[in-house]
C-alpha cells in the first residue's frame, strides 16, 4: 500500500531538515555579540574550567572542525551543561519534553476529533443564516491571540470563579512514583483542563475551516446526489458519503498545523505556568542560558518535523498516488 | 484554506500593441479592476476592510487623538500615582500599575500594530509570490530545488525562532519582521506557483513566447498581473498572522519594552498579574487584535468566495 520509495524519499527529506536546522543554529549562536565562548561557558566559571570545557567543545579549533564536533556532540544527546540548572541539559528537556506533549497531544486529538465534525456540519449547513452566525464566531475566535484567551480564561474560570487552579501542573504536595501514575492522577488532570481547552480552541480553526471547505467541494459530487436519490437520511449522507471524502487534505493540512501549534503551545505553555518545553525555552533565553535555549529549539524543531513525517506518511498510506514533487 | 483550487479570473491582454511598462500597468489595471469588482459585491469582504480602514486611520491620526503620552505617568492631586484606577471619565479605560492611561497606550499601539501587519504583508506578497512563480513558471530542478526548500522552511516553528533570534540580537520589532520575512512566505510561495503552472499553459503565453518574449518579459508582463489578486489575498491574511506575531512575541519578553504594542501591554498586564482584576487593561488590547485580525481575514475570505464561485454554490 505504502510507495517504499516515497517513504524513503521522505525520510530522507526528513534527516536533511533535521542537519539545516542545527545548521543554523550553529550559525546564529555564533552571532552572539562578544566572545563566542560565552554561547557553552557560563561566565561565573573559573578560569581552569572554562579550559577544560573549551578543550572538549573545541572552541579552540577551527570553526569547521568546531562545526563537525558540534553536530557528534548532538548526535550523541549531548547538547552541554545549563548556565541556569548546572547540570547536563539533555537530563532537563527530557522531563519537559513529556510535560509538553501531554498538552499538546491531547489538544490536538480534541480539536482534530471536534474540529472536523464542526466543519462537516457548518459545511452541510452552507447558505443559512445559522452558519453564517455560527462562522463569524468560529472566526472571532481564531483572530484571538491564543494567549490573551488563556489569560481571559484564568481571569474568569481560576480568578474569578475559582473552579481551577491558577496554573502549574500539580499541587504543591502531589507526588508520583512514575510518569504513568502522574499523567492519569485526578490532580494532574485537574490542572490540565484549561490549558486544554485553551489550546483546543487555538487549534480547533484549521481542520474545521479546510473540513467545511472540503464538504463544500464534495458535495459537488454526483455520488451526492446518487446517495439522496437512494432516499438516505440525511445524516448518513452527510457522515458517510460526503464527509469521509471531506477528510483527506485534513490529514495532510495537519502537518502545516503542527509548525504553528508550537508557537501556540509556548504560549500556552507561559500563560499557565506550564513546565514544558516551551516555557523552559522562553526562560532559558530570558536567562542568556545558551545551552539550554539551543537544545529546547532543536527540541521543538524535531517535533514539527517528525510530526510532518508522520502526517505525510499516513497521508500516503491514504492517498498512495501522492509523492514528493509530484502533485502535478 | 483552499487557495489552490482558486480559479482567478486570468486577464487575456488585448491585441493592441502596447510595449513595456504600458504593458504590463494595462494589464494590472484590468485585473485590479476586475478583483475590486468582485470585492465590492461581497459583504463580509466589505466589512473586514472597514475594520482594517478604521484601525488604519486610527493609527494615521494616533498623535492627534491620544489624551496623553503612553508613558506619561498620571498623578493624583494628593502627589500619588494614578495606578489601577478603573475606567472615569478622563481614563475612559482606566489606568495602568504605573499610572499611564490605557486608552492612550491602546491607541498608540495601533501604529506598531499596522507598521508591522502592513510590512509583514508586503514581505510575505513579494518574496512569496517571486519565489512561487520562478519555481512554478521554470519547472525542473529549479522548482525542486525549490519546494524543497520551502518544505524544510515548514521544519522551523516561528515563535521559538524568533525567540531565538531575539536572545542573540536583543530584543526589538526588527526580528520579528525577519522573521516574518524568512518563514511567513512559504504558503504564498506554494500557492503562486500551483497558479503559476496552469497560467503557463495558456495559449497566450505560448503566443508571447513564440513573439520571442524573453522568460523575464513573460513572467513579468503577462503572469505577474494575473497573479497579483491571488498574492493580494494572502498578504491580507498575513496582515492578521504578522499582528498576532508581534503581540506573541512580546507578550513573552522579546519585544521592545520601552514601544507601546498591544503585546507589551499585555505583557505588564500579566507579569504583574494585574490582569486578574484590572480587566480594563487587559481586555482592550485583545479586543482590538482579535479585530484587527478578524478584519484582514474576513476581507481576504469574502474575496476569495466571490472570486471562486465553487466555495458560494455547492
Amino acid at each position: 500500500m505504502v510507495n517504499r520509495r516515497y517513504v524513503v524519499r521522505r525520510f530522507a527529506l526528513m534527516l536533511v531538515s533535521l542537519f539545516m536546522v542545527l545548521s543554523v543554529l550553529f550559525v546564529l549562536f555564533r552571532l552572539v555579540p562578544g566572545d563566542p565562548m560565552s554561547t557553552v561557558m557560563d561566565p561565573r566559571m573559573p578560569p581552569e574550567a572554562r579550559e577544560m570545557v573549551a578543550e572538549q567543545y573545541g572552541l579552540n579549533e577551527p570553526l569547521y572542525v568546531q562545526y563537525a564536533l558540534y553536530m557528534t556532540n548532538v548526535v550523541q544527546g549531548d547538547f552541554g551543561i545549563s548556565f541556569y540548572y548546572q547540570r547536563p541539559v539533555f537530563d532537563i528537556i527530557w522531563g519537559r519534553l513529556s510535560n509538553t506533549l501531554a498538552l499538546m497531544l491531547t489538544a490536538f486529538v480534541m480539536s482534530y476529533a471536534v474540529g472536523t465534525y464542526l466543519g462537516a456540519h457548518l459545511g452541510w449547513i452552507r447558505g443559512t443564516a445559522r452558519e453564517r452566525v455560527e462562522m463569524t464566531i468560529v472566526l472571532l475566535i481564531r483572530s484571538a491571540p491564543v494567549f490573551w484567551v488563556g489569560m481571559v480564561m484564568l481571569y474568569v474560570f481560576s480568578f474569578q470563579l475559582g473552579w481551577f487552579p491558577l496554573g502549574g501542573m500539580r499541587s504543591v504536595d502531589a507526588q508520583y512514583a512514575n510518569a504513568f501514575e502522574k499523567f492519569l492522577s485526578p490532580d494532574f488532570l485537574y490542572h490540565l483542563v484549561i490549558p486544554v481547552i485553551t489550546l483546543s480552541l487555538f487549534y480547533t480553526g484549521l481542520p474545521l475551516l479546510l473540513m467545511r471547505n472540503n464538504l463544500l467541494e464534495v458535495l459537488t459530487e454526483d455520488y451526492i446526489d446518487t446517495a439522496r436519490a437512494k432516499g438516505l437520511a440525511e445524516r448518513r449522507i452527510m457522515i458517510r458519503h460526503a464527509a469521509r471524502n471531506a477528510i483527506l487534505p485534513v490529514v495532510t493540512a495537519f502537518a502545516i498545523a503542527v509548525g504553528f501549534s508550537v508557537g501556540g503551545q509556548v504560549l500556552i505553555e507561559q500563560v499557565f505556568s506550564w513546565p514544558g518545553l516551551g516555557r523552559e525555552m522562553v526562560q532559558a533565553s530570558l536567562r542568556n542560558d545558551y545551552p539550554l535555549a539551543q537544545a529546547t529549539f532543536f527540541l521543538l524543531s524535531v517535533i514539527v518535523i517528525s510530526m510532518n513525517f508522520m502526517a505525510d506518511l499516513a497521508y500516503s498510506y491514504l492517498d498512495p498516488r501522492v509523492q514528493i514533487g509530484g502533485e502535478e | 484554506m483552499s487557495g489552490e483550487s482558486s480559479e482567478s479570473r486570468a486577464v487575456e491582454p488585448t491585441t493592441t500593441v502596447e510595449t513595456g511598462w504600458r504593458r504590463f500597468f494595462e494589464n494590472l489595471k484590468r485585473s485590479t479592476y476586475k478583483q475590486a469588482a468582485i470585492f465590492s459585491e461581497s459583504k463580509i469582504a466589505m466589512v473586514g476592510m472597514g475594520i482594517l480602514v478604521f484601525y488604519f486611520l486610527v493609527a494615521l491620526l494616533a498623535p492627534y487623538l491620544v489624551p496623553y503620552e503612553p508613558f506619561e505617568r498620571i498623578i493624583a492631586d494628593d502627589g500619588s500615582w494614578y495606578s489601577l484606577e478603573s475606567p472615569t471619565a478622563a481614563h475612559p479605560l482606566g489606568t495602568t500599575d504605573s499610572g499611564y492611561d490605557v486608552l492612550s497606550q491602546l491607541i498608540m499601539g495601533s501604529r506598531v500594530a499596522m507598521f508591522v501587519g502592513l510590512l509583514g504583508a508586503f514581505m510575505v506578497a513579494v518574496i512569496g509570490t517571486t519565489v512561487g512563480m520562478v519555481a512554478g513558471y521554470y519547472g525542473g530542478w529549479v522548482d525542486e530545488t525549490v519546494m524543497r526548500v520551502v518544505d524544510i522552511l515548514y521544519g522551523l516553528p516561528f515563535i521559538p525562532f524568533v525567540i531565538v533570534l531575539a536572545t542573540i540580537l536583543g530584543g526589538s520589532i526588527w526580528n520579528i519582521i525577519f522573521g516574518i520575512a524568512m518563514l511567513y512566505w512559504l504558503t504564498t510561495a506554494r500557492v503562486v506557483r500551483s497558479e503559476v503552472l496552469t497560467l503557463k499553459e495558456r495559449p497566450y503565453i505560448e503566443a508571447a513566447k513564440a513573439a520571442g518574449a524573453s522568460d523575464f518579459r513573460v513572467m513579468f508582463y503577462h503572469i505577474l498581473p494575473n497573479v497579483i489578486p491571488l498574492s493580494a489575498l494572502y498578504a491580507a491574511i498575513a496582515v492578521g498572522y504578522s499582528i498576532t506575531a508581534e503581540a506573541s512575541i512580546s507578550f513573552l519578553g522579546f519585544g521592545d519594552p520601552n514601544v507601546s504594542s498591544w503585546g507589551v501591554m499585555l505583557q505588564r498586564a500579566f507579569v504583574t498579574q494585574e490582569f486578574t482584576t484590572a480587566w480594563w487593561w487587559s481586555i482592550p488590547p485583545g479586543i482590538s487584535i482579535t479585530l484587527v485580525v478578524f478584519g484582514a481575514y474576513m476581507a481576504g475570505r469574502g474575496y476569495e468566495e466571490i472570486a471562486n464561485p465553487q466555495l458560494r454554490e455547492p
